[in-house]
């Protein structure tokens, strides 16, 4: 363990890191804070947006903390007057070309390029050039793009092709121009996308947002609730946003062990049947070929007597439940226990089977 | 018949480069067939004297036909059909060369000057023909450079100082040396073939004259560092490039050179040509890379570099062609030789592409060291039409611009970059005293921008800010502090770029900005571009002593700006004019400026 | 995951399954890794795959023995893994002789090239991972194919390793936690039997009941009594099998037989349909509680919202219990986590207040353990610690195709439904992609039959039919045809068959014959 660990200065401190680290884990693992816009710790370090860039002893250039690999005894600066007036170009440069209209935008809050427009405080006004002026894109029902907000850091592109390997966008044209793209500008469709969100989860900015969550609420009004997913037995979880009393949105846990921020069109967006109106909410009694609806009390007490009479009336051992892998350890436990004991048989079984 | 014996004494070599196929050369070698068949002599006989050659460099007097016979040997120019039937009565049947259109003293020049090694065979060689190149001693250096150890190799191109001839000018023997001692195998060659800049044709027309060369030098590299493997990456647009080299390829297989054991030696060796879709950003290593896997030509960062990881993860040399091309040479005739020749720290010779305003255009090969006064004068034989020469541009667009007071600097890669200019790949762009240095930048600006790849901030938006600022000063709407503002933003973009293009890519405004402030602020503060060629900036005047009242300007006007009557000097309503420059063209007494 | 050199996938289809895990399997990939696909599908594994083993459904066993048959041939076995770690190798070998190229290349219509390249890329491989799914168990012979998987991984001595090994994808989010917790008919929570005298009078003790030693009645067997009229009262909690389970036609006269029904449900179901009385259910946003992954992580579900109808599944089953005589006192579902661990031995070291950070792989036994990542690196969990080559025979699927009912129906998932579809197919947006069943044929069965894209087609088995909308893709090979479950609209399992693994009493959903008409 010990031979691969070394030893580098950041900020004049001294700190053991892995020797695999670039400067930017390192940094992290020794809690100095680096901006960065492009970087993903799901993705390969990319180098784009140039704002990790730190200053190296004995090296002339700045390096980009997130592609540089530590070195030993490596002196590493990462504030500095000329790195942050750097770092303020750049995020000028962006901002140059931005709809600032952090108003009206759903990332509001949310947003690492307000964040850092906030932090160096600069805007892109010294910039009197063109800025994009595109459509908003809405050709499905998940996925809404918004070109003018894309800051082209890449991340949306490469979890796609990296991860997710679906190969969905890329980034296309050249110069001034390139932007992330489905091939030959097409929309959305299962064709060519898996719609699982991945490069909603990973955008910077507002460039990519979740259409079903558009204008419910900002991210700071929102309970977020950790849960595991309820979909297939892999284990994601994810937060439950939540405002009103009402689960209005999906986002993703990026430090989850299973997923690490990824889900799948169910995971992310299958969510709105907790609120839809088909929901059983009141105990149902049947009376004839109709469901009434009954109280609480009225339809367990029913329940409760029926099965003690069929038990007097049969025996134990001809009553029995059924339990569900789509239920909760506890249910299933409680279930096993209360077929055991308030029914007293063994005739218990889970769909684990089918 | 009696011309029989002249007939098997005779070579006619004609230039087939790209140059001299869209001069004509096919047809021109065609009737060459056609006129010989037609006074008896046999097909078989025109085939063998009928020699194909690549480029000698001196495109601007294409076509060029070399009439060798016994061994005596004259050269005509600027060659079409209907020349052919004379020179083969006169010339080449009587013995009586054609002399109007034979080559005349600026040929001489051009050539006499230069020092050739690379080129040396272009346009003396078929270059479909391995033969040719082995009559030459074609693949004796690979030959010598696999009977001795790897380490012999790397050590004798490291005595010969040779550097990258791509751009930075690295020490080729170090960059082999640091990947042969890379861990991790297969390791790989790649030839760089993906020339981009405007106006650079060095490596096509070395891989069209003389494709063997390359793939001799693809050869020697692999075996000092270890790789047996090759990818030659050239630019689709370059058709007959990769239609010879694919010829070469498979000759040199079928030969042994390439395959398994290449001559006895233990070694194998194979190249796979891979085409690029013309993006510049792919002459980049790490987006030439990139583009090799399969993905979307872009820069990554560096370090790691390509020698330690580059193609599939694996260390990776790559060179580009005029580097290569060096090598059978340098091994053949060793690597003291070779440093015999340019500077302290430049070795060698340096194949430039002459271009812009200068009489010879055309590809030469000079000794590193050689004036800028010589290239320019001596062998370009100075600006057409006399005009002052202002300044050049060497290393491509994101090169920097010289000016005319500084001709007398050696050429060499850190005299370059002492004055914020480079090597590059060998381009450079004559200017005179009519071309606008804010308008060159801008031309640059614009080239370097839309083939940005849009990776990293700086090179995207910050190129596009800046050539948005150079356009509206040529358009007569810059302001104060424009000028700091372009300084600012190409410090900032030179220093916080990914990649080679990007960190340069401010070069050409930096540079003029430096030596020609004046004409920015003159477009600035005055509203005047200099040199007259910023269409907004113009102003047309009549020069009323020199009017002589035709009234031709006022006919050619389209927009209602002249006035004249008869017997009068004409006059332009500058509110009017919308600076078309048609009056200008249409006076005969130059009497508009 | 990510260093596999090999990786063999068998009968799964994670980039629909499990599209999650499928990251972590690209991952390998991106990085080199080969890949071995066994499926009669073209799945998009399968496409990207170095050897397509385009086996023939309910030929897994006559596969994995002509692929151990030729890894001994070759001698590419690892003798040394075998002869340290394994018994029962003789038989074995003895076995797989009788499955030759020839044999195994009629039998799964796979060519002889490529499962020689199979067997030299899994044997050679220096790590080498087996990840097989629903496509192995739901068979008859599921248990088996099973065992089979583990001879060839055992053969090779791709075990026991970082990065080898064999595992297994589950279907359900809870499936690892459900078969835990013991709603089992023949073992206490913990995998603990009832014949096991101590362990019973653990529970005994505990819950203060007396409990039979004798096994209850699987879900199958309690419905097969019921057509018969031999069991009275069933509580479905969060179950459909009136649309999921094989056979519907079966399962719909058992539940319509019962005297009485209680389903707990979040929707109306087809399974609802047969109640008497309905419950209503909370989603997991409504309630705290724990799922167990398919790496036995086990990891919390958190309340997010107010149960819609007022109290969740725990403290129904709590009141009911009450009701009923047996007081049931709950004031959390932390607290039944609490008896979980005093009771479950695996589960001794988890609760709540440890799951905040990611959760805990059992076995976990005390509350200072951290947890298990890795089973099997020193010995396996049968008595010596050997692990047992079990020679098994070919034996195909329950019902094969003929004349009359000449294809064979694959059933699965797509990765935008989920089961029943009750909560997808109620999600905004995934119901428009994906709006309902679609009959996967080969564009050569399609031309045979004049079938075009998109045209609905009756499909029938000998037990039901339904009518859907062909796909005509090439993602089924000629001669199978492939539906999911997912739709009310098109019940599928109308058509499946009854044929069931005997030892798990897994349905074999994965192949039955069928026709296909206009």
């Amino acid at each position: 363990m010990s031979d691969n660990k070394i030893k580098i200065t950041i900020n004049g401190t001294e700190t053991l890191c892995n020797r695999e680290d670039t400067i930017l884990k390192a940094a992290k693992r020794a809690g100095v804070h680096i901006p960065t816009l492009c970087n993903d710790e799901r993705l390969e370090p990319y180098g784009g947006c140039r704002l990790c860039i730190v200053e190296v002893k004995g090296v002339a250039r700045p390096l980009t903390a997130c592609t540089t690999p530590v070195a030993e005894n490596m002196e590493v600066v990462t504030e500095s007057d000329t790195i942050r007036k750097m770092r303020a170009h750049v995020i000028e440069l962006l901002l140059s070309n931005h709809p600032n209209d952090c108003m009206r935008c759903e990332k509001t809050g949310d947003c690492a390029l307000q964040n850092l427009s906030y932090e160096y405080g600069v805007d892109g006004s010294r910039y009197e050039g063109e800025k994009w002026d595109l459509p908003i894109r809405e050709d499905n029902p998940f996925i809404t793009y918004e070109p003018n907000k894309c800051i082209l850091c890449g991340r949306c592109t490469r979890i796609c092709n990296e991860v997710v390997m679906a190969g969905t966008i890329e980034l296309t044209g050249r110069g001034f121009n390139s932007m992330p793209d489905t091939a030959f500008r097409k929309p959305r469709t299962l064709e060519n996308c898996e719609f699982c969100g991945q490069c909603v989860s990973t955008c910077p900015t507002g460039a990519l947002t979740d259409r079903k969550g558009r204008g419910k609420g900002r991210s700071y009004e929102m309970k977020k609730v950790k849960t595991t997913c309820s979909y297939c037995g892999t284990g994601c979880n994810f937060y439950l946003n939540v405002k009103d009393n009402k689960v209005v949105k999906v986002t993703s846990a990026y430090e989850a062990p299973v997923n690490q921020g990824n889900l799948c069109i169910k995971g992310r967006y299958g969510y709105d049947f907790i609120h839809h109106p088909d929901r059983i909410k009141t105990p149902l009694i049947r009376k004839g070929d109709k469901f009434v609806e009954a109280s609480w009390d009225e339809a367990l007490e029913l329940v409760a007597d029926k099965f003690n009479e069929l038990i007097k009336k049969y025996g134990r051992e001809k009553v029995g439940g059924f339990s569900s892998s789509r239920c909760t350890n506890e249910e299933n436990y409680l279930l096993s226990k209360w077929v055991r004991c308030a029914i007293g048989s063994n005739n218990v079984d889970n769909c684990a089977r089918v | 018949m009696s011309d029989a014996t002249n007939v098997k004494d005779l070579l006619i070599r004609v230039c087939v480069g790209t140059g001299g196929l869209a001069a004509g050369s096919q047809e021109v070698i065609d009737e060459f067939g056609r006129q010989l068949g037609d006074r008896g002599i046999e097909a078989e006989i025109v085939k063998k004297c009928v020699n194909k050659t690549g480029c000698r460099g001196f495109c601007a007097k294409d076509v060029l036909v070399d009439i060798i016979i016994g061994g005596k040997s004259e050269t005509y120019q600027l060659i079409s059909t209907d020349k052919v039937g004379r020179i083969v009565e006169e010339h080449i049947l009587k013995g009586e060369p054609v002399k109007e259109w034979l080559v005349g003293p600026e040929y001489h020049s051009f050539h006499d000057r230069q020092t050739k090694i690379l080129l040396k065979q272009c346009g003396h060689i078929d270059p479909e023909d391995i033969q040719a190149y082995l009559a030459i001693g074609g693949y004796e250096g690979a030959k010598k450079a696999l009977s001795g150890k790897p380490a012999a190799v790397i050590d004798e191109i490291k005595s010969s100082g040779l550097r990258g001839r791509g751009g930075a000018g690295f020490p080729t023997g170090l960059k082999w040396e640091i990947c042969s001692k890379a861990e991790g195998h297969p390791k790989y060659i790649i030839c760089n073939a993906d020339e981009g800049d405007p106006g650079a044709f060095m490596d096509r027309s070395v891989i069209e004259g003389n494709p063997h060369s390359v793939i001799e030098g693809m050869i020697i590299a692999g075996y000092a560092i270890g790789a047996s493997y090759g990818y030659v990456y050239i630019r689709a647009e370059y058709p007959l490039a990769i239609h010879r080299l694919k010829i070469a390829i498979s000759d040199a297989r079928s030969r042994g050179f390439l395959g398994k054991n290449i001559s006895g030696s233990g070694f194998d060796f194979d190249i796979r040509i891979k085409e690029g879709a013309g993006a510049f950003i792919c002459g980049e290593e790490t987006a030439l890379i990139a583009s090799i896997e399969g993905k979307r030509g872009m820069p990554r960062a560096k370090p790691p570099f390509p020698a330690h990881k580059g193609l599939w993860g694996k260390p990776t040399v790559i060179n580009n062609v005029e580097t290569l091309a060096n090598l059978p040479a340098i091994i053949t005739n060793g690597g003291k030789w070779y440093a015999s020749i340019g500077t302290e720290k430049s070795k060698g010779t340096k194949v430039f592409a002459l271009t812009g305003r200068i009489k010879n255009t055309g590809l030469i090969e000079v000794p590193m060291g050689i004036s800028l006064k010589e290239i320019i004068y001596d062998i370009g034989g100075g600006c057409e039409k006399n005009r002052k020469f202002k300044a050049v541009q060497t290393g491509g667009p994101s090169g920097g611009c010289i000016p005319a007071s500084h001709i007398d600097m050696p050429v060499d890669y850190e005299s370059l970059m002492g004055v914020g200019s480079m090597m590059g790949s060998g381009g450079m762009v004559v200017m005179d005293e009519t071309t606008c240095m804010v308008d060159m930048s801008k031309f640059f600006l614009s080239f370097t921008q839309s083939e940005s790849c849009g990776k990293c901030v700086p090179c995207r938006v910050g190129t596009k800010r800046m050539l948005e600022i150079l356009t509206r000063i040529t358009e007569g709407k810059g302001k104060e502090g424009d000028i700091e503002l372009l300084l600012e933003l190409g410090t900032n973009i030179k220093a916080t770029s990914l990649c080679g293009l990007g960190m340069s890519a401010p070069n050409p405004v930096l540079s003029t900005v430096r030596f020609f402030r004046e004409e920015y602020e003159a477009h600035i503060r005055e509203g005047i571009c200099p040199a007259s060629v910023c269409k907004a900036l113009r102003r047309y005047v009549v020069n009323v002593e020199m009017c002589k009242m035709c009234g031709k300007c006022f006919k050619a006007c389209p927009s209602g700006a002249i006035t004249w009557e008869k017997k009068k000097p004409a006059s332009i309503d500058k509110g009017k004019c919308i600076k078309c420059g048609a009056c200008y063209e249409a006076c005969p007494f130059s009497a508009i400026t | 995951m990510p260093d596999i050199d090999t990786l063999f996938l068998f009968g799964s289809n994670p980039t629909e399954g499990h599209p999650i895990v499928s990251h972590w399997l690209k991952k390998a990939l991106r990085k080199g890794a080969k890949l071995v696909v066994g499926d009669p599908r073209k799945t998009w594994m399968a496409r990207r795959a170095d050897v397509w083993l385009n086996l023939k459904p309910g030929s897994n066993i006559a596969m994995m023995n002509g692929l151990v048959n030729v890894i001994l041939q070759n001698g590419w076995e690892n003798k040394e893994f075998i002869a340290k770690r394994t018994e029962g190798f003789e038989e074995i070998r003895e076995k797989v002789k009788e499955y030759d190229l020839d044999r195994v290349e009629k039998l799964t219509g796979v060519s002889k090239e490529n499962i020689i390249e199979a067997a030299r890329l899994y044997s050679h491989a220096e790590k080498a991972m087996i990840v097989y799914g629903l496509g192995v168990t739901e068979h008859r012979t599921g248990t088996e194919n099973a065992m089979a998987i583990a001879n060839l991984a055992l053969v090779c001595g791709q075990l026991g390793r970082p990065s080898t090994g064999i595992m297994a994808l589950r279907g359900q989010n809870n499936v690892q936690g459900a078969s835990d917790l013991g709603p089992l008919p023949a073992t206490l929570p913990g995998y603990q039997s009832v014949a096991d005298d101590k362990g019973r009078e653990k529970f005994e003790k505990a819950w203060g009941v007396k409990i039979s030693p004798k096994p209850g009645l699987k879900s199958v067997e309690m419905l097969d009594e019921c057509r018969r009229g031999n069991f009275k009262g069933i509580f479905i909690l969060g179950e459909d099998p009136a649309q999921t389970d094989p056979d519907l036609k079966h399962v719909w006269g058992a539940l319509e037989a019962v005297e009485f029904l209680v389903v707990q449900d979040i929707f109306h179901t087809e399974t609802t349909k047969f109640a008497h009385v309905i419950l209503p259910g909370a989603s997991f946003a409504e309630k705290d509680g724990t799922f167990t992954n398919g790496e036995r992580r086990v990891q919390r579900v958190r309340k997010a919202i107010e149960p819609l109808s007022g109290m969740a599944e725990w403290q129904v089953l709590s009141r009911l219990s009450t009701l009923m005589g047996y007081p049931m006192n709950y004031n959390h579902p932390s607290e039944i986590m609490d008896e979980i661990a005093s009771l479950v031995p695996i589960y001794g070291g988890i609760s709540y207040d440890r799951l905040d950070n990611g959760g805990i792989q059992w076995p976990c036994p005390t509350k200072d353990h951290p947890g298990t990542t890795t089973l099997y690196t020193d010995l396996f969990s049968r008595p010596g610690g050997l692990a047992k080559f079990i020679a098994l025979d070919h034996s195909g699927s329950g019902e094969v195709p003929d004349e009359q009912y000449p294809y064979v129906l694959i059933t699965g998932r797509v990765r935008e439904h989920y089961n029943n579809g009750s909560m997808t197919k109620r999600s905004a947006g995934i119901n428009d992609v994906v709006p309902e069943e679609l009959l996967e044929i080969n564009p050569a069965d399609a031309k045979q039959l004049n079938i075009n894209h998109g045209e609905y087609v009756k499909v029938s088995s000998r037990r039901g039919e339904i009518k859907v909308k062909a796909k005509v893709t090439d993602r089924s090979q000629a001669g199978n045809v492939f539906l999911t479950f997912h739709h009310r609209e098109a019940l599928s399992n109308i058509l499946t068959s009854g044929f069931r693994d005997p030892i798990t009493g897994t349905p074999e959903y994965k192949s039955c014959a069928v026709r296909i008409e206009k």
